[in-house]
């Protein structure tokens, strides 16, 4: 009954500091990771490659209306649609369901730092800043910031319109789009879903809330395990990741591939008291552990490198060392909402692959695997709330 | 008595509802003064408004929080609207509500009041960078912004106060945020994950920016004096929206879990429809496809033909082609029928409570059910002879209430319709 209505993941698009697409991101795991640790010095930053937006927005108005993560997102979901061979299939578009995680916030700095300088000598707090506002800010960068205007561009630029969900909360809303898409087309209440999102890490305004936080690396770039000894911390990358899900059947009808199955998707959001992110891991894992095979297995863990919450994941893993582990935030930095439906999409490129790509960690928890991939166990501990699990299978 | 619908479903049933409103707090005093054409609009006391062309909200001023912000405000509308509700369902111990958070909640970024606290932590007296907001971060000093402005705090928080189960689902998709927060509560009972759910939505973005971008966009009402009068949906002389604050909350159950255990059941969430628009970022489709599509979707959800419904809660936000358009689609879906059947805005006495909007007009949309009375579209002055609908003017009205139709139509394509029932069928 579990498999009468199976989720295919049938389209993949991917946007980083590794690349764009599926190919470029299958080639920059295998190569030693780097970040830019200029830029935005002291902090360490995994840049995006240039991308030509020409090839997945061709209106350059389209373009205009969007702030950078938008058109990341807008980008990475057009490769997905392709990917899954249904770009331009307006019927097919028309019933498509959507959920994005995306947080939004891109701001104007000029205005910001020009605005806070009169402020300090503003004798008329209030009125100043209305004045300030009323003029400087740009009436259509509003809809550049807004979380679900991403959706709002996707549905403009694809035309997917079958029904237009955002969901907010950091890694989170990333776990939870997809869970609740699987689940949806499980149950029957959707047949075909696009699920991503895109975060740009790029900007002094977004790197800030982090810092407030006082949870990033300084000075170089640091792989993800071997960050406990520096006290831990995140490394932010941009990123933006996009799937199509797929009932199977319905995927069947219309002759589209699989990279593979997502077979099962759990989350939680646990109180972060010592030992719960270690509990919950066990929890979700204890779902899927009687169908996952250690010897041609894998885990992708979205691990932040955020200390403490870090540590539980490794202890869990300690716990289950059958399993060749990957930290794809070593090469991807940290993207938030996207870093979920990415590690999904990695995991589908890698048994679309049939291996995994090699280790990259001096601490102990990586290791070499050479056997055969059939299964990938994809974690994700947000740096400050809620756990996801998933199992994406390949399809025989 | 079926416990599944037409489609074998369960049957989701609402046994809890909370509101908060500029109209005061709680279903009572809300519903009274609903019924009784009050307007909750006013001016605007918690900034200056010096220099803007809007000087009127919904704002909710009668609810103090410290270190006022809007996801702190929000936040705490949203406790309020679901204490009130989960009371009335009696579900759950304090603490322990048995099923999932669905939250409908505003944008959410770091505000001028903190930016000011870090430039002034920062020392700086020259040039101003945005190295110096990052310097006075490094001091350790202000994690609480971080906490408070965290696109998942309000969910977060809210969660572990009700101690609801699993992830909370904080959602986004504009003025249908409310109505989307109920249709994944709805969904997650129909697919047996829960046999409860609380869904709230909630909206307290009152502020300079958030103003002054409606503003600029040339969304809101600029008819300042008087405040009662701005907001005056279906009218001819209308002239855009009138933001407002505000929270409301249902707890949702599966009609079996609310027998069990012997719940009065306050109303039935037959069906919910939704498509997006792929016309433009801030208007909407000309054709109408999507709202109508929308509804359409809603009534098949429900097994419901236009025939049925006996009452629409209208988007209805004011702004001229919002109205003009929701007319155009209602006439589409209920035919000849369209200029009969009443349909009214609540935003003409709240105003425009955005992300809260869905939920907070679902209350309204059941209390209509449960009273057999329709409050009216207020300011409803000069009718818009474009417009030839009965939109309840300025007077409530009894009538025979079954089953509603509630729009929720976003900025940015996001378009909701829910469709309620007094009863089980």
């Amino acid at each position: 009954m579990a498999d009468a209505r199976a989720v295919w993941i049938t389209g993949v698009g991917i946007v980083s500091c590794l690349g764009e697409g599926i190919e470029a991101h299958w080639e920059g795991l295998s190569k030693p990771s780097s970040a830019d640790t200029t830029a935005f010095a002291p902090y360490v930053v995994h840049r995006a490659v240039p991308v030509d937006f020409d090839k997945q927005i061709p209106k350059k108005g389209d373009q205009r209306q969007m702030e950078a993560w938008q058109r990341y997102g807008v980008y990475a979901a057009g490769l997905a649609l392709e990917s899954a061979g249904m770009k331009g299939n307006a019927d097919l578009l028309a019933h498509t369901d959507m959920i994005v995680a995306a947080g939004g916030g891109e701001r104007d700095q000029n205005v910001d730092i020009s605005v806070l300088a009169g402020l300090r000598t503003a004798n008329d707090r209030g009125a100043y800043l209305n004045q300030r506002l009323m003029s400087d800010l740009r009436p259509t960068l509003f809809l550049a910031q807004l979380a679900n205007l991403m959706a709002g561009n996707i549905s403009i630029v694809h035309g997917v319109t079958g029904s237009s969900r955002t969901f907010m909360g950091e890694e989170q809303a990333g776990v939870d789009a997809t869970r609740i898409a699987h689940a949806r087309i499980t149950a029957g209440q959707s047949e075909i879903a696009l699920v991503g999102g895109a975060y740009n890490a790029e900007r002094f305004e977004v790197i800030l809330y982090y810092v407030l936080a006082k949870c990033l690396t300084h000075d170089q770039h640091t792989r993800v395990w071997e960050r406990a000894a520096i006290g831990g911390g995140m490394e932010l990358g941009t990123l933006s990741a996009f799937l199509v899900l797929e009932e199977r059947q319905h995927a069947v009808k219309r002759g589209a591939k699989p990279f593979a199955r997502l077979t099962s998707i759990e989350s939680d959001c646990v109180k972060r008291t010592a030992g719960a992110i270690t509990g919950t891991l066990e929890r979700m894992w204890s779902g899927v552990a009687q169908r996952v095979k250690p010897e041609n297995a894998a885990l992708l863990s979205g691990a932040t490198g955020v200390e403490g919450v870090t540590a539980e994941e490794r202890a869990f893993l300690a716990q289950h060392p059958g399993l060749a582990v990957r930290a794809t935030g070593t090469h991807l930095g940290h993207g938030l909402e996207p870093q979920f439906p990415a590690n999904v999409a990695l995991a589908a490129v890698a048994l679309r692959h049939g291996h995994l790509f090699p280790p990259a960690d001096e601490s102990g928890v990586e290791r070499a695997m050479d056997a055969p991939l059939q299964q990938v166990v994809v974690t994700s501990i947000g740096h400050r709330r809620g756990e996801g699990l998933a199992l994406v299978e390949a399809v025989d | 008595m079926a416990k599944t619908d037409q489609a074998g479903r369960p049957i989701v049933v609402v046994t809890g509802m909370g509101v908060i409103t500029s109209l005061g707090a709680g279903r009572e005093d809300n519903w009274r003064k609903l019924t009784a054409g009050e307007s909750g609009i006013h001016e605007i006391k918690r900034i200056s408004t010096e220099g803007l062309k809007t000087r009127i909200a919904g704002t909710i001023d009668f609810i103090p929080v410290d270190d006022h912000s809007s996801p702190g405000l929000s936040e705490r509308l949203a406790e309020i609207a679901a204490e009130e509700a989960i009371a009335q369902s009696n579900i759950g111990s304090r603490g322990d509500f048995p099923g999932p958070l669905f939250i409908a909640v505003a944008p959410i970024e770091i505000e001028w009041d903190q930016r000011e606290e870090l430039v002034r932590a920062s020392g700086a007296n020259g040039d101003l960078g945005y190295a110096d907001l990052m310097r006075a971060g490094e001091t350790g000093n202000f994690r609480h912004i971080y906490e408070r402005f965290l696109f998942g705090s309000v969910a977060g928080n809210t969660a572990e106060r009700f101690g609801t189960k699993g992830s909370p689902i904080s959602l986004s998709t504009a003025c249908a945020s409310g109505a989307s927060a109920i249709q994944l509560g709805v969904e997650a009972i129909r697919r047996g994950e829960a046999n409860a759910a609380l869904c709230i939505g909630t909206d307290a973005s009152v502020n300079a920016e958030s103003l002054i971008r409606f503003s600029l966009l040339s969304a809101l009402s600029t008819s300042n004096d008087p405040p009662q009068g701005a907001s005056r949906p279906f009218s001819k002389d209308r002239d855009g929206f009138v933001m407002a604050e505000g929270a409301g909350a249902l707890v949702l159950e599966s009609l079996e879990a609310a027998q069990a255990r012997g719940a009065k059941i306050l109303g039935v969430l037959e069906g919910c429809g939704e498509m997006a628009d792929s016309f433009h970022r801030t208007r909407s489709s000309p054709d109408g496809r999507p709202s109508i599509g929308c509804m359409r979707n809603a009534l098949n959800d429900a097994a419901l033909t236009p025939e049925d419904i006996d009452y629409i809660n209208a988007h209805g936000t004011s702004t001229p082609e919002n109205d003009k358009n929701e007319y155009m689609s209602v006439s589409a879906v209920f035919g000849e029928r369209a200029t009969r059947i009443p349909i009214s805005s609540n935003k003409s006495m709240i105003g425009h409570t955005i992300s809260a909007a869905g939920a907070i007009e679902s209350v309204f949309s059941l209390q209509t059910l449960e009273n057999q009375r329709i409050p009216p579209t207020i300011n409803y002055e000069v009718p818009d002879p474009a417009i030839p609908l009965d939109v309840v003017p300025n007077v409530a009205r009894d009538a025979r209430v079954t089953h509603v139709i509630s729009n929720s139509f976003g900025f940015g394509g996001q378009n909701v319709s829910l469709v309620m029932g007094r009863e089980p069928r």
